[in-house]
């Protein structure tokens, strides 16, 4: 391999005069530690190269060691249910506390358990099966992973596979013979370029839901398997806590989280909770379906912007096994900061806010490999990507929101009032948006939820009317107001408050099962036209608030726990007496006049 | 690590806070320098650059004086250190680690990098146990728990040095049974003011060593007349000794840090000098890295006994909370508690603005089996109904208290009294007890037809009148 000597270091970034030769984005190592970079820039006599690791004590004249490849990572069974850092080095051995730089080997290549599924002879493409991959032991886990021929090599012949047993993930179970004769060794994983999107057979269209379990996205703003989210929001919104519920609940056979130049403590936590909540699908835990890439705040800010392109390719490596996966970036805005700095360092010129000029295109590639796709295997898989952002001063306008906003099918906009309301999900249902609900509400209807369409309109049109009385209603008062207006009022504080708003740390709520969520959505539906009936024969808003009912409404998603139907019906019925009894009950000074 | 070499004659160019040196030795980046001028007078720096030719230093001292003839430059060989042993609670050193109060130099056991190494997030524990800091409004309403860090957004003429003092005395770790004795023995503050004018220091000092507090505290004291550059490193050395006590002695320590508003136009002006790209107004643009290496210090390690806590206290340049200083401090820390020269003018103490102040990890460290199993929903009900109640107050203020309904006028009862006999305390500080029991007394104003966020168990232990 190629070498070259440093001379100049500034920050994270190092000059060095080549001897051999060197590719663009080819991963290099710096030094005895063997501190990771990538070349960045090559002129004949020297190379620049960035270095994503902390720079301390490195000298002029040290050694920069080509490794020939592409920045790349072992994508492989090894990555489930464990937490690594931006490059996806592991970062979960207990002995040091601290992250050091520098390569470590290591402790022991985790081993797993391979059974064939092909015979020698038979004819394989890439992306094709060859065998079953378990964790052995006995215990079965909860994915069924398959050694898959890796997209980059050519079809063969199976000249040699392994028999059933354990091996080292990264050892060859299979050598392939290629039409012109070479053999290829296939392990249960393999490398592959970070920033190369792998091929897939066909991208299919997106029309399923990706349910996540929160009745605000899955009612209001869906998002397909495959599609794209964006979730921007100032500090304090509550981003991260979405984020961190979504993963928990969505179903999604696989999570990948990348926690980028976000706070420690948060992926420690995750990292906890995973553990011990299980998964309500599998009764497995949730950590066994996730992978945690971690780069927080203080680790070296060059890996951050690695981390992004690491997990859409861990993504992409189980979308090809044929499941569903859903990548999480926390957030993409300090990604995108990671590119001004580095770019700031290379000294090139500054577009929009200090942001590289190519912002806006990098944005766009890493957002379009989400899909749900035919993979080359032939099966069905699908990457959904979820991207937080962090607008400076909670201001859509920046950069990094409005380029965004160009290339995601959802938008969740968290708003700081209703966070400053302890108002979560924090989503304002005025400024967020989902280009698919029409395609998915054919699923909704296949479901047996039959109104999901019109309903979803329903809810959304009275909150729009909401805001435009509760302007009103802050010049002539509420007490002003006619009484249908006030009705809007009252229904729309019903749809906010039981139905919108769901706490992630309530037992019963912080989980709404589709079926859950249709019949809150129709029982609510059932009270909005009551309400409007009664309001014809004269009943006061008023009236109907202060019957019981209402409260148990109100209540009814935080105390009504998943599975409990009777309950639910019970409410529906109490809520048909309530009506039939204030519609023949009150007297004449009693009633009121709509309008 | 090498002997220590010295330079000499190899001084070439000085500009701003930079020297550039022939590159005579083999030096690394990062490492620590002390350059003595041709006036006698020691000044610290690193090394910010290397080439083959030129070596490129960062002073850490005012640069004024300085010759290129006759400088002598001391290679250390290793980044900045700080030497740590036990004896360090009751002493006040200045902002890099140099005692000031006349004592003899740190009995040092060992000696650890300023700038610290980030903590592996699988080698953090998940904070989840209370710290009480006496105040009801974060008590209550926005826990503070250990391994976390919450800053105070303050404005000019607010009382948050008085707010820090008092967190600084009145903090302990409660729920221990003597929680006094053996309690305060795994507590400690590390106390650092950073860029603060010489009045500010002398009234830290003196209310510490009134209340006797200074005993399980160190302080650090970085004043307004040292150079900008020191400024920088005075949170680290902070750090360092926290981390110390932290981990090496175990003992719980909340590092209470003023005012990084000050950290920050240091960090501006240094930027500046070097001739870097400015980002908003003027702050470089890795300023979000550079706090957040301060701020992830906070924490805790899976098997070591002790904890840092942070409590930043910065002042909102012009009282903007979305300037880049709280702006970009509210996006690393976990949460925020704000500060209202509002409230101050109406005399409540702590001036604390509840709606935009928040604590992320309040859920982890409170309710059933932590603090109390009613603490969340209590804090819960109160955050909606003052929620409500301002909102109420924007709606009278249009519309006039007439125009209001019963209900309305009940909310902006509540909304007075909450300010006066919950959030205001004056300097008697609260168990979380008593600040519950506040909380509770203030709720029985309202109809219980208006507290959805409370069961009806919870209304009726609590809040029926007698």
């Amino acid at each position: 391999m190629s070498t070259a000597i440093t001379t100049a270091i500034t920050g994270s970034v190092l000059r060095a005069r080549p001897d051999g030769s060197f590719r663009l984005r080819e991963a290099v190592q710096v030094g005895e530690r063997r501190l990771l970079g990538e070349v960045i820039r090559i002129a004949l006599d020297s190379i620049t190269v960035q270095i994503y690791e902390d720079t301390s004590g490195l000298r002029p004249g040290v050694t920069v060691a080509g490794t020939g490849r592409l920045l790349s990572i072992r994508v492989g069974p090894a990555c489930l249910g464990r937490i690594f850092d931006g490059l996806l080095r592991p970062i979960g051995d207990p002995r040091d506390p601290y992250v050091t730089p520098g390569l470590q080997d290591e402790a022991e290549a985790q081993r797993f358990h391979f059974s064939p599924d092909v015979q020698v002879g038979a004819q394989l493409t890439p992306g094709a099966a060859i065998g079953s991959i378990g964790n052995g032991g006995g215990r079965a886990s909860a994915l069924q992973l398959r050694c898959l021929v890796p997209p980059d090599l050519p079809p063969g012949q199976v000249a040699e596979i392994a028999e059933a047993g354990r091996y080292r993930h990264d050892e060859p179970v299979c050598r392939l013979r290629a039409a012109d004769g070479t053999l290829h060794a296939i392990a249960m994983s393999h490398e592959w370029a970070v920033r190369q999107p792998r091929p897939v057979a066909e991208r299919l269209a997106r029309d399923e839901p990706m349910l996540t379990g929160q009745r605000l996205i899955d009612c209001l703003f869906p998002i397909a398997r495959g599609g794209t989210g964006a979730i921007p929001g100032g500090f304090g919104t509550g981003k991260t806590i979405l984020l961190e519920t979504i993963a928990k609940w969505c179903n999604a056979d696989v999570i990948v989280y990348v926690g980028c130049g976000e706070r420690g403590n948060e992926l420690a936590g995750m990292l906890a909770e995973f553990t011990a909540l299980e998964d309500p699908r599998s009764d497995r835990p949730l950590m066994e379906r996730t992978v945690i890439i971690a780069n927080t705040s203080n680790m070296p800010v060059s890996a951050r912007e690695a981390s992004i392109y690491t997990g859409i390719t861990v993504a992409e490596y189980f979308r090809d096994q044929g499941l569903n996966v859903t990548l999480m970036a926390d957030s993409t805005s300090r990604w995108a900061e990671a590119l001004r700095e580095v770019s700031g360092r290379l000294g090139e010129l500054p577009g929009e806010a200090g942001y590289p000029a190519y912002l806006s295109s990098r944005l766009a590639a890493f957002y379009e490999r989400a899909a749900r796709v035919r993979t080359l295997g032939g099966a069905p898989g699908s990457v959904t990507v979820l991207g937080a952002v962090s607008p400076p001063s909670g201001d859509f306008s920046e950069p990094v929101t409005t380029h965004t906003k160009r290339y995601v099918s959802c938008l969740w906009g968290l708003d700081a009032r209703r966070a400053q309301a302890r108002f979560y999900p924090a989503i304002h249902p005025l400024q967020s948006y989902s280009v698919v609900a029409g395609e998915l509400a054919r699923w909704w209807h296949r479901e047996g939820c039959t109104r999901w369409e019109e309903l979803r309109r329903r809810f959304l049109t009275l909150l729009e009317e909401e805001a435009k009385l509760e302007r009103m209603a802050r010049i002539i008062g509420r007490d002003a107001m006619p009484a249908r207006q006030r009705l809007v009022l009252l229904c729309a504080r019903l749809v906010n408050e039981c139905f919108l708003r769901q706490s992630a740390f309530s037992e019963n709520d912080r989980y709404a099962s589709p079926a859950r969520q249709a019949v809150m959505m129709r029982l609510i539906g059932t009270f909005i036209e009551s309400a409007e009936r009664l309001l014809e024969t004269g009943v006061p808003p008023e009236s109907i608030a202060a019957e019981p009912i209402f409260r148990a409404l109100m209540r009814m998603g935080e105390e009504i726990p998943e599975g409990d139907w009777e309950r639910f019906s019970a409410l529906e019925q109490d809520l048909a007496a309530t009506v039939r009894r204030l519609t023949n009950g009150l007297n004449q000074e009693q009633r009121c006049t709509p309008d | 690590m090498y002997a220590r070499l010295i330079g000499e004659a190899i001084a070439q160019r000085a500009a701003g806070p930079l020297l550039f040196l022939r590159r005579s030795v083999d030096v690394g980046l990062n490492e620590a320098v002390e350059v003595e001028g041709a006036d006698g007078a020691v000044r610290l720096g690193r090394i910010a650059a290397l080439d083959e030719d030129t070596v490129t230093i960062e002073l850490l001292d005012d640069t004024a004086g300085l010759a290129l003839a006759g400088t002598r430059v001391r290679f250390l060989g290793e980044a900045l250190h700080f030497p740590v042993g036990p004896g360090l609670l009751g002493r006040v050193f200045n902002g890099v680690g140099k005692p000031l109060d006349g004592g003899p130099p740190l009995a040092a056991r060992q000696s650890y990098r300023v700038d610290g190494l980030p903590i592996k997030p699988s080698a953090r524990a998940a904070p989840c146990e209370f710290l009480e800091t006496g105040f009801t409004a974060i008590d209550l309403m926005n826990s503070l728990v250990r391994g976390q860090k919450l800053p105070l957004f303050s404005g000019g003429g607010l009382p948050h040095d008085r707010i820090a003092v008092d967190i600084a005395c009145n903090a302990r770790l409660p729920g221990r049974a003597g929680a006094d004795a053996a309690g305060a023995r795994d507590f400690a503050v590390c106390f650092a003011g950073i860029g603060i004018p010489h009045d500010s220091a002398e009234f830290f000092r003196n209310e510490m060593e009134k209340s006797g507090a200074l005993a399980r505290t160190v302080l650090f004291l970085n004043l307004a007349s040292d150079s900008s550059a020191q400024r920088l490193l005075t949170p680290r050395y902070a750090l360092t000794a926290a981390e110390y006590l932290a981990f090496t002695e175990g003992k719980h320590v909340l590092v209470i840090l003023t005012d990084l508003t000050n950290y920050c136009e240091a960090l501006r002006e240094v930027s500046a000098s070097r001739g870097e790209v400015p980002s908003r107004k003027g702050y470089p643009g890795y300023m979000y890295s550079d706090l957040a290496t301060l701020y992830e210090r906070a924490g805790r390690i899976h098997g070591r006994p002790g904890s840092v806590t942070q409590m930043p206290i910065l002042t909102m340049p012009n009282d903007d909370i979305t300037h880049p200083i709280p702006d970009l401090t509210g996006y690393i820390t976990e949460g925020q508690i704000v500060l209202d020269p509002e409230l101050h003018r109406r005399n409540i103490y702590p001036p604390i603005r509840l709606l935009p102040s928040l604590s992320r990890l309040m859920k982890d460290g409170t309710g059933k089996g932590l603090t109390h199993a009613d603490h969340p929903a209590l804090a819960a009900q109160l955050y909606a109904s003052y929620s409500q109640a301002q909102q109420t107050r924007l709606l009278a203020s249009v519309v006039g208290d007439d125009g209001l309904s019963a209900t309305d006028r009940k909310f902006l009862a509540f909304g007075d009294d909450f300010e006066q006999n919950v959030v205001h305390q004056g300097t008697a500080a609260r168990t979380l007890e008593e600040s519950m029991a506040t909380g509770w007394a203030a709720l029985r104003g309202l109809p219980e037809s208006e507290l959805h966020r409370l069961s009806d168990q919870q209304i009726r232990a609590h809040c029926v009148p007698g």
